[in-house]
């Protein structure tokens, strides 16, 4: 005997308009939360880990952490220059830089509320080094001047921070003469303007880090040991990629503990759901299942017939979520990364292996919400449920 | 008294779904209860800051230090009647999973302008005495274990090298939303050992804490205080300490405002799940509902018994998951207490429960009820399951 059609089941979800949509509503909203949670915390490392570039290479302080807490003097930095791993590029220019990093406090567009901005010192071969960056608006600062470029989310988020504003710090006043934008990385977030001003403006004798391009990434692992053995040297060595994964870890580990606990709690109260809907579906049919096993269909086949119809119940619900979900890849965030205490706006993204992992959850709740229910279908004696009404 | 009973009976005439619903209820009200005491520890430090305090830092940004040479001027200044100053020293006990604020302070002051911290007398004379000493909170010591005069090291980020110290005392707070949390050692011990490796850097202060005479003038107060150091080389901000520690909440108000979306969506998930569960058990008492019509019971009546129904359910829930609550958050408060130095349930999170399970109650009711009135007698007796 072939197993219970599936028009039946798909026939009762219409029978039982108000209690479907009350039960995949519910599930919807567990796994938009699920959805939306992982998508941010994705969102956020995606923008820092593009940040980064495989090539490039960071060196800062050991221990620092971030460049932010890292100093570099001019000698050392003089002599991490001269290594030979530099790459060289367009015209012969040496792709290496000196940086300063620090953190400004700049008050909101929209709430006037005070957060940190990071502020970085850029040298002449600092553009080079990142292809992302491009212009788009105005000029990038001159060297030599008190001119700064702000990145596009700063120049949204920030007051008087757009093109042709003015800033003010270190007893100085600074145009901003352009905005660039770097796409989905941290750079839109920051303001660049030259290291050689800002470091006397911040009255710091000291760079922050420096970054350099390779000519040959294979043997960065020589150089690593070059730097760090270097007893003039009390700098440490990292793939610029591998930094700024670092610097969302604890903010990405954050989010996801929240989302995993939350939905976990949440998912409880969908499957009872699910659970009630479906004993109620088994309950009310009781009649129509005791026909269907007179006629000669297996136990097996009303199990699975209503196993099927939970399935289909999360399914849905799952769909409706992760399409709800889909569009808070339109919101753009931004908050103070925990780690480098400084602002970062990132949107939330959705990927393949979020989708998945959404539906995923959502067909289990609803079959970990049909499992009992459909047992109890299975098991009736034929007799007995004939002679119910 | 009778209707009450019926309600209850009624309520427990599907003893599974029942249960199941309130079940479901008393997991979102203890997910509601745990995600707002979240968001209220966010704020523990704002509550409990004194309006008798005032935080001045460098106006550029709080990682720009301002000159010791500050302290003597600012206590010059007409309301200000102490001055202590200190450093985040941002220092990692082993790993940096081990997090705890931990902040070098010029311990004398600040213990006078602190009085929310209480020291045994004999542990504060041996800290007072021992440079390379340090003050614990009590949950701080019990988290790690540490005992009066233990030699802890910690690495330092900020200030580079491996530092020591001997704990020489615990403080315990005063109020219940006091951080028992945070490590304190003498800012004279960071300064003597920076004039010796780091020059540069030694004789500058993170930020200052002021004590004012009298609140009603703290943000005169403050004013003084900046214009004092206006268009010198390191300007400063001067605030209540109220409003500086909400500029560190104002920061991460992105995941704040997603928490307390998120608490809200719970309520209306288990709207769903009520919703559900009255509509079920309307629809299967169709046949009642149009014999008691029949028999010329009120509308009003009818209303009151769905109503009520419905409440009795989501108040049975709403008393459980308060009862949930208490012990989970304690639980909860112990797991994240690197995170959240104070966890307290506030009685408010109490009343939104409350208020919230009347009202989904309430509203779960609505589409049954509009049914249940407009369903015409005959339809309803002739209804079959």
């Amino acid at each position: 005997m072939r197993g219970v059609p599936f028009s039946y089941s798909m026939r009762n979800f219409w029978a039982r308009r108000l209690t479907t949509v009350l039960t995949v509503s519910g599930m919807a909203l567990v796994v938009f939360v699920f959805t939306t949670i992982l998508m941010l915390a994705e969102g956020l490392e995606r923008t820092l880990v593009e940040t980064g570039s495989y090539d490039n290479v960071v060196i800062i302080r050991k221990g620092s952490g971030s460049e932010v807490q890292s100093w570099i003097d001019r000698a050392q930095a003089g002599i991490i220059e001269t290594d030979p791993i530099v790459a060289t590029g367009s015209g012969g220019k040496r792709l290496v830089a000196r940086e300063l990093v620090v953190l400004i406090a700049l008050p909101k567009k929209d709430t006037g509320k005070v957060s940190n901005v990071t502020i970085r010192g850029i040298g002449e071969g600092s553009l080079d080094l990142r292809p992302q960056v491009t212009l788009v608006r105005g000029r990038m600062p001159r060297m030599g001047s008190s001119e700064v470029a702000v990145g596009a989310s700063v120049a949204k988020r920030f007051k008087n921070a757009d093109l042709g504003g003015e800033l003010r710090f270190g007893m100085r006043q600074w145009r901003i003469v352009g905005v660039f934008d770097a796409g989905n990385t941290g750079f839109t977030s920051e303001i660049w303007g030259d290291v050689e001003q800002l470091m006397p403006a911040f009255r710091r004798p000291v760079f922050s880090s420096t970054i350099l391009k390779m000519n040959d990434p294979s043997r960065f692992e020589d150089f690593k040991k070059r730097i760090e053995t270097d007893p003039r040297l009390t700098q440490e060595v990292k793939r610029e990629t591998r930094y700024y994964l670092e610097q969302s870890e604890m903010m990405a580990r954050f989010l996801r503990i929240l989302g995993i606990s939350l939905t976990l709690i949440f998912s409880l109260g969908a499957i009872i759901g699910a659970m009630i809907t479906m004993y109620a579906a088994v309950a009310n049919r009781i009649g129509e299942i005791g026909t269907l096993r007179a006629l000669g269909f297996r136990r097996r086949s009303i199990l699975l017939s209503f196993l099927v119809e939970a399935l289909l119940l999360g399914l849905i619900g799952g769909a409706a979520g992760v399409i709800f979900a889909s569009f808070m890849q339109l919101v753009e965030v931004s908050t103070v990364n925990f780690q480098t205490f400084s602002e970062l706006a990132f949107t939330f993204s959705l990927t393949p292996g979020i989708t998945a992992r959404a539906l995923f959850f959502a067909v289990v709740m609803g079959l970990a919400g049909g499992v009992l229910p459909a047992l109890r279908a299975a098991h009736m004696n034929i007799v007995e449920a004939l002679r119910s009404k | 008294m009778q209707i009450i009973k019926i309600l209850f009976k009624n309520a427990f005439r599907h003893k599974l779904r029942t249960g199941l619903t309130i079940l479901s209820i008393t997991i979102a009200l203890l997910a509601f209860g745990l995600l707002r005491t979240v968001v209220n520890a966010w704020y523990s430090g704002v509550e409990a800051s004194s309006a008798y305090r005032l935080v001045t830092r460098n106006a550029i940004s709080i990682i720009f230090p301002l000159p010791l040479s500050y302290k003597d001027r600012i206590r010059q200044v007409d309301g200000v009647s102490e001055v202590s100053w200190g450093n985040w020293f941002g220092g990692v006990y082993f790993d940096e999973k081990n997090f705890f604020a931990n902040f070098a302070v010029d311990a004398k002051s600040y213990f006078d302008l602190y009085r929310e911290y209480a020291i045994p007398d004999d542990q504060k004379t041996a800290f007072l005495r021992d440079r390379k000493g340090f003050v614990a909170g009590k949950k701080l010591a019990e988290r790690f274990g540490w005992k009066i005069g233990d030699t802890i090291v910690l690495k330092g980020t900020i200030f580079p090298g491996n530092w020591e110290f001997v704990m020489r005392a615990i403080y315990r707070g005063r109020e219940a939303n006091a951080d028992e949390t945070v490590f304190m050692f003498h800012w004279d011990y960071l300064n003597e050992s920076l004039k010796k490796t780091a020059p540069a850097r030694a004789d500058q202060v993170g930020f200052y804490m002021i004590g004012v005479e009298d609140p009603g003038l703290a943000v005169s107060t403050a004013g003084s205080i900046d214009a004092l150091f206006k268009n010198s080389f390191a300007e400063t901000i001067t605030e209540t300490e109220k409003a500086f520690t909400l500029g560190f909440v104002a920061m991460s108000d992105t995941i704040i405002t997603a928490i307390q979306l998120v608490s809200f969506v719970v309520i209306i998930i288990i709207l769903a799940v009520v919703a559900n569960t009255v509509a079920m058990s309307v629809r299967e008492r169709t046949n009642e509902y149009a014999v008691f019509k029949t028999l010329g019971f009120g509308g009003w009546r009818i209303v009151g018994l769905i109503l009520g129904e419905s409440v009795v359910i989501t108040m049975m829930g709403c008393a459980a998951g308060i009862a949930a609550t208490y012990p989970a958050s304690a639980a909860f408060g112990k797991a994240m207490g690197a995170y959240f130095p104070v966890f307290n349930v506030e009685p408010g999170t109490i009343v939104l429960d409350v208020v919230f399970s009347l009202a989904v109650g309430v509203l779960a009711a609505v589409i049954p009820v509009y049914r249940t009135l407009k369903m015409k007698i005959a339809d309803g007796l002739r209804m079959i399951e």
